[in-house]
């Protein structure tokens, strides 16, 4: 899929300060990353729908992957969760993500959690271009 | 507990997921709408067809 955003033809910084602080933001919490580069409303938007399918996947019974070495979907699905930065260790902190399973859409919400993780490291990489000047 | 049908999920996970992609992978606010509403009803779109796909080959 060809991404038709517009990159200028040199990478230019357009702040000052720690040029990773959007991508570490933005991971750390969905949205903040844009937000710390002017962009609010995307910001906004993003955290939303970020956050909605994080929690709304642990409310339908979805799994929270844990660090292992087994089966190798276990180890991608942990790297998945953790893009959802402190989402996850929230959801470590508070023990949720690990119920017995009792509806049938329970799969879904673990598939939610993961893609919320994965859609977070998109943002936070979004945010980076946006910071280090690569898109406009 | 929360407990959508199959339906109610894709259209949370389309919705979701398009406004991400929607403005990541576009510039201008009107570029973004237009791939949002493009990759939400592809998501949407493939489901559906999928979905009968299937109750064909079950018949």
């Amino acid at each position: 899929m060809a991404s038709k955003v517009q990159v200028p033809a040199k990478t230019q910084t357009t702040s000052q300060g720690f040029l990773y602080s959007a991508l570490i933001l933005g991971w750390l919490v969905p949205g903040a990353g844009h937000v710390l580069t002017g962009r609010w409303v995307r910001g906004l938007l993003l955290f939303i729908s970020i956050a909605s399918m994080f929690w709304l996947g642990l409310a339908m019974q979805g799994k929270l992957y844990v660090p292992n070495t087994g089966d190798v979907l276990d180890m991608l699905g942990f790297a998945g969760d953790l893009g959802n930065g402190l989402f996850y260790a929230l959801g470590r902190i508070f023990d949720l993500g690990h119920g017995a399973v009792q509806i049938a859409t329970a799969d879904y919400g673990t598939k939610f959690v993961v893609v919320a993780g994965l859609l977070n490291f998109i943002s936070a990489v979004d945010a980076h271009n946006l910071r280090i000047g690569r898109k406009v | 507990m929360f407990a959508p049908s199959h339906f109610s999920a894709v259209l949370l996970f389309a919705t979701f997921a398009s406004v991400v992609f929607g403005i990541t992978q576009r510039s201008t606010p009107k570029a973004m709408i237009h791939y949002g509403l493009y990759c939400w009803s592809m998501f949407v779109g493939v489901v559906v067809v999928a979905s009968w796909v299937m109750w064909l080959i079950r018949r």
